[in-house]
């Protein structure tokens, strides 16, 4: 009973979190082309409004179940993601898994989106797939060595007990393994779909990418998994490098000043073409985790 | 209505066509009220760039008018579509397109018109290749007239649409849907054998939802 509470309270943070981070983010990026930008609300609107809507497409089932495991995936993520230390609410089923878990359901997500996308036949759809996946090449190498770089720093692969070894300022690991940090940014930003590797659903070149076939309540289903997986992501984050929360509000503070960061990152950088992501990737966040592990591994 | 003090002139004319648009529906029920509510804050527009109407889109959109504070935003696709923007004359080719994105657009969906050839046929009303009268190949919700209406207007005019979503007034797609015989007898006329394929629209008649 607990747990089941305990999970459909995470569900309902992370999907308030969500459209008001990303409402903050429509906003935040309106005010730099100095226009008003819609209400902080807006995605709640937005998301509202497509869950409201007929839906009339028929590409066969796996159109239809390809958002469901993209949803499951994202919910699932989440409740292995524990929100606070210390605490007996927002856990989820944090206790039953651990970081490596969590790799692997990152990767249901682009999964369940290949499936839909290649069922609807859409040569728009299977263009952003494609991006998405080779992006993924790219960005997975160096984030999962970041996350390794954490795992072997404090020698457990248990979320609960990275969280529990940062207690105080000092002992965050942004300070004690900054080059972890540095590499896992970048991908991070990566996988949030922002600015400068917003390859898959590149507006104007190849049409909402992946989502170009949904409309209605599929598409509904869909922004909500992404609000949720963003914050889920942005969680993750906080609890290997900020230390945690112990209660909502410093999360919130948490993951909003994380947000920020990678904003403003997203802000200034154009996108960049396909190619040049992977090349990105494979250069820099890849050539600095292959440090890391050396200095971690032989040096200290 | 007239007196000086308190508008004058085209303001008066302006107030009385608005004055039934602040009205509430009191048939609504709360959840009806707040779905509508809901609709009208987020209206995701396609922007049909047929004529020179198109122009008058892009300043809308970007930073100098920003009819994103509306929560009016460009949509990539027919299917994720709320409105659909015809913006000027259409010829019998480019009519077509229309019709078929207009078909492919999720229910709830909206037409704007923009401009007097989608009245009338404005200047084109002698071409022996554009159509005169919108409405009577799809279902116009809102027309803005003018020739081309300024970015302020389309802002009223989708304030004017808003409102109408808001309190929840039949839209034309339900028109479309009830007299699609009429639409497709229309549409046939001028397309003659060019007419789009019947799967495009037989979901219509089904009642499907």
């Amino acid at each position: 009973m607990h747990v089941l509470l305990d999970s459909l309270a995470m569900i309902a943070l992370c999907y308030v979190m969500g459209f008001l981070f990303q409402g903050f983010y429509r906003q935040f990026n309106a005010r730099l082309q100095r226009r008003w930008g819609p209400s902080i609300w807006q995605n709640l609107y937005d998301n509202m409004k497509f869950l409201l809507k007929s839906e009339t497409l028929i590409h066969g089932p796996m159109f239809f179940f390809g958002p469901m495991i993209i949803a499951a995936g994202a919910i699932t993520t989440l409740l292995f993601v524990p929100f606070l230390k210390d605490s007996d609410w927002l856990q989820g089923v944090s206790t039953h898994g651990n970081l490596i878990l969590i790799i692997y359901l990152l990767v249901v997500g682009p999964l369940g989106n290949a499936l839909a996308v290649g069922s609807s036949g859409n040569p728009f759809g299977v263009m952003g797939v494609t991006r998405g996946l080779t992006r993924l090449m790219g960005l997975e190498v160096p984030f999962f060595l970041g996350l390794a770089l954490v795992m072997l720093q404090h020698e457990t692969t248990s979320v609960h007990a990275i969280m529990a070894a940062q207690d105080g300022i000092a002992h965050w690991n942004l300070i004690t393994n900054p080059i972890a940090f540095a590499v896992i940014l970048l991908p991070f930003i990566a996988s949030q779909n922002a600015s400068p590797f917003d390859v898959v659903g590149a507006p104007v070149e190849v049409y909402a990418g992946p989502r170009v076939e949904f409309g209605g309540r599929l598409l509904g289903v869909l922004m909500t998994q992404n609000m949720m997986m963003t914050i889920a992501k942005l969680v993750l984050v906080v609890d290997l490098f900020l230390g945690g929360a112990s209660n909502v509000l410093e999360l919130i503070a948490k993951a909003f000043a994380l947000f920020l960061l990678t904003t403003a990152i997203s802000a200034a950088f154009p996108r960049l073409k396909t190619e040049q992501t992977v090349d990105f990737f494979w250069k820099v966040p890849l050539g600095l985790a292959v440090l890391g592990v050396v200095l971690n591994v032989w040096l200290i | 209505m007239y007196h000086k003090s308190d508008c004058e002139g085209f303001q008066c004319e302006q107030r009385m066509l608005e004055a039934n648009l602040g009205q509430d529906d009191a048939g609504l029920g709360v959840v009806e009220r707040l779905i509508g509510w809901l609709r009208q804050r987020s209206l995701f527009v396609l922007a049909y760039g047929t004529g020179c109407g198109a122009i008058e889109m892009r300043p809308l959109m970007t930073s100098r008018f920003d009819a994103e504070r509306f929560g009016i935003i460009g949509a990539a696709t027919p299917r994720q579509a709320d409105v659909l923007v015809i913006s000027g004359y259409l010829a019998v080719k480019t009519l077509k397109r229309v019709i078929r994105s207009y078909e492919q657009m999720q229910e709830p969906k909206y037409v704007i018109a923009l401009g007097s050839c989608t009245i009338n046929g404005g200047m084109y009303w002698d071409s022996y290749n554009t159509i005169k009268c919108l409405d009577h190949y799809i279902p116009v919700d809102m027309y803005i007239n003018g020739c081309m209406p300024r970015p302020e207007a389309l802002i009223e005019g989708f304030t004017a649409l808003q409102e109408r979503i808001r309190r929840g007034e039949p839209g034309g797609y339900q028109r479309y849907r009830d007299n699609i015989d009429w639409y497709k007898a229309n549409q046939r006329r001028v397309f003659g054998d060019n007419m789009p394929p019947a799967y495009t629209y037989d979901w219509y008649s089904e009642g499907a939802t």
